[in-house]
């Protein structure tokens, strides 16, 4: 119950109890993929054997692991960029322009994200394959780019993260005071100027955001992934492969540094202020 | 002028729209008109088909086909509920007894684990719980247990496993909610006399419906695609259906199967979707947008 209500003891201490119940199970198995990246056997497993650094070692001379990292960072940039700027788009679709069917649109928008990530990833593979075949019967093209690899990874992953770079990207659009931009018309400012020198640098906080979580959601992405991938594997798609064959310890390195990075990352984030994330 | 103006208007209404429409019916629309024509079809001879139910038909007559169907259902709503009663505490706690820092530092600690990969997250419940992992060998130092138990592969495991990657979409949603409730309310419902339970039951349930709805659905629709948590955690035999549609389209190449796979499991999660927001009495939309 809440504090100014009178409780008793046990009611007071329970809930911080639950919280670091609840924290320890949240933050365990994070925990021990971290501690068994420096343990000096060549399983991840107890018992604890020494201090090592000769996973980071094996991990930087893992070619297959570094070139999925580089995979996996080509195909995030590429969809934050896409996601971010269709989402710009989709922003002012919404939020400034008037037309028939515009709640119809708004609601289709939202459509990506319920539906199952492994179900947009087939149903793009399908799709594009069928473009595929007419293209090559009609025309004689080779269209490479529609069969699984990464430009399908793209797009796949593309088609609900644009989603949510709308909605963040919207919601700070909707609350623009557009007495900003009139002034700045008034005091004979060209579109394209009140643009790049008003509206953009209001929105730069949820852009900024948009880009990061689309950056992270693109390199956590699995589902999708997995139905579009071709030769080249993301190193999700490679980590699920080993992690199903067995577990060495270089998995808890990459794991490591991924951590990490993605903790630099919020706390960038948090640090500039800028939306909040998820 | 005032043509060239509405004419520029026009041009600038058609460029916002185009890369939305590209999107929806490029990558959404036609994607899933053509799953459905897959699903309905059946091959007759090299490059002929016509229509059919011969997959669907395969669906209800393969036990296997529907009875992972159904489990992955029935896990799924388990884990839903799970979900919900873990995170329950955490976000009255957040939202009405933690004060000042201490609500902003749970508030990210939450945050901090979904930064990190599901992969990463799922690798540490396999050390933690595979035979030769930590949990087991605890049990074994302490006494609890003679030899070190076999912990991953069961149901359970797959439980605990989804409930962990679900959490957060279940707490952030409910602090959302949990805020809002006015906590002259509480003090008032226990003033004229409410038990806990009534207050439980009759104020702050009511008032969070909205933020529970939410996290549910996205619990739900997110546990029932998942992919990575059952097919790590699980043995052999505990099937998920994700993995069926997997089997269906890349391993067998059978995509016809597939897609009707594929349907099946989109009519179920938006069967629940909508069922959920008529027992709430929500929209779509508004629900989207509070997560």
């Amino acid at each position: 119950m809440i504090p100014s209500l009178p409780r008793t003891t046990a009611w007071r201490t329970a809930p911080w109890l639950y919280a670091a119940a609840f924290f320890a199970f949240l933050f365990l198995p994070l925990a021990v993929v971290a501690v068994f990246a420096f343990n000096d056997a060549p399983y991840p497993a107890p018992p604890w054997r020494g201090f090592t650094l000769m996973w980071f070692g094996k991990l930087a001379r893992d070619a297959a692991l570094l070139h999925s990292l580089w995979t996996s960072t080509l195909v995030a940039a590429w969809v934050t960029l896409l996601s971010v700027a269709v989402g710009t788009a989709n922003a002012f679709l919404l939020e400034r322009t008037q037309f028939r069917g515009k709640a119809l649109l708004s609601l289709t928008m939202l459509a990506p994200l319920v539906i199952p990530g492994v179900i947009l990833g087939i149903s793009i593979l399908a799709f594009a394959s069928r473009i595929a075949q007419f293209a090559d019967d009609v025309f004689g093209w080779e269209l490479d780019v529609l069969r699984p690899g990464l430009p399908l990874v793209v797009l796949g992953q593309f088609s609900y993260i644009v989603a949510i770079a709308t909605l963040t990207i919207s919601a700070r659009l909707k609350r623009f005071d557009a007495t900003l931009e009139e002034a700045a018309y008034n005091l004979g400012a060209s579109r394209g100027a009140v643009l790049w020198t008003i509206t953009l640098p209001y929105l730069r906080p949820a852009l900024i955001g948009a880009a990061v979580i689309s950056f992270l959601m693109s390199f956590e992405n699995f589902n999708t992934t997995l139905m579009l991938v071709g030769a080249d594997a993301p190193l999700t798609v490679l980590m699920y492969g080993r992690m199903r064959e067995g577990a060495s310890p270089v998995l808890n390195a990459v794991s490591l540094f991924l951590m990490l990075a993605s903790a630099l990352l919020a706390i960038g984030l948090m640090r500039r202020g800028g939306s909040r994330p998820a | 002028m005032a043509d060239g103006s509405a004419s520029r208007q026009r041009l600038l209404f058609a460029l916002l729209l185009a890369p939305a429409l590209l999107w929806l019916v490029g990558l959404i629309v036609l994607p899933h008109l053509e799953l459905g024509v897959l699903s309905l079809r059946a091959r007759v001879a090299p490059r002929v088909y016509e229509a059919s139910l011969a997959q669907f038909r395969t669906f209800f007559e393969e036990p296997l086909y529907w009875r992972t169907f159904v489990r992955t259902a029935v896990m799924s709503v388990l884990a839903t509920a799970c979900t919900l009663v873990l995170a329950f505490p955490i976000a009255w706690t957040i939202a009405k007894i933690a004060r000042g820092h201490a609500r902003s530092a749970m508030f990210v600690m939450c945050l901090i684990p979904f930064w990190v990969s599901e992969t990463v997250r799922t690798l540490g419940w396999m050390i933690l719980l595979r035979e030769s992992g930590v949990v087991p060998a605890l049990l074994v130092s302490t006494g609890l247990a003679q030899t070190p138990p076999e912990l991953l592969y069961h149901d359970a495991t797959i439980l605990v496993g989804l409930v962990y990657t679900s959490l957060l979409f279940m707490v952030v949603p409910l602090i959302g909610a949990l805020d809002t409730l006015d906590d002259a309310l509480i003090e008032a419902a226990y003033d004229l006399g409410g038990s806990g339970l009534d207050i439980l039951r009759r104020i702050i349930i009511p008032h969070a419906a909205p933020g529970i709805t939410a996290g549910c659905i996205v619990v739900f629709m997110l546990t029932l695609g998942n992919y990575l948590t059952p097919t790590l955690l699980g043995g052999k035999d505990s099937l998920w259906f994700t993995e069926q549609i997997y089997t269906q389209f890349i391993t067998r190449f059978n995509w016809e199967q597939g897609a009707a796979f594929g349907f099946l499991l989109l009519a179920l999660s938006t069967a629940i979707v909508w069922a959920g927001l008529r027992i709430a009495g929500q929209r779509f939309g508004e629900v989207m947008r509070r997560t």
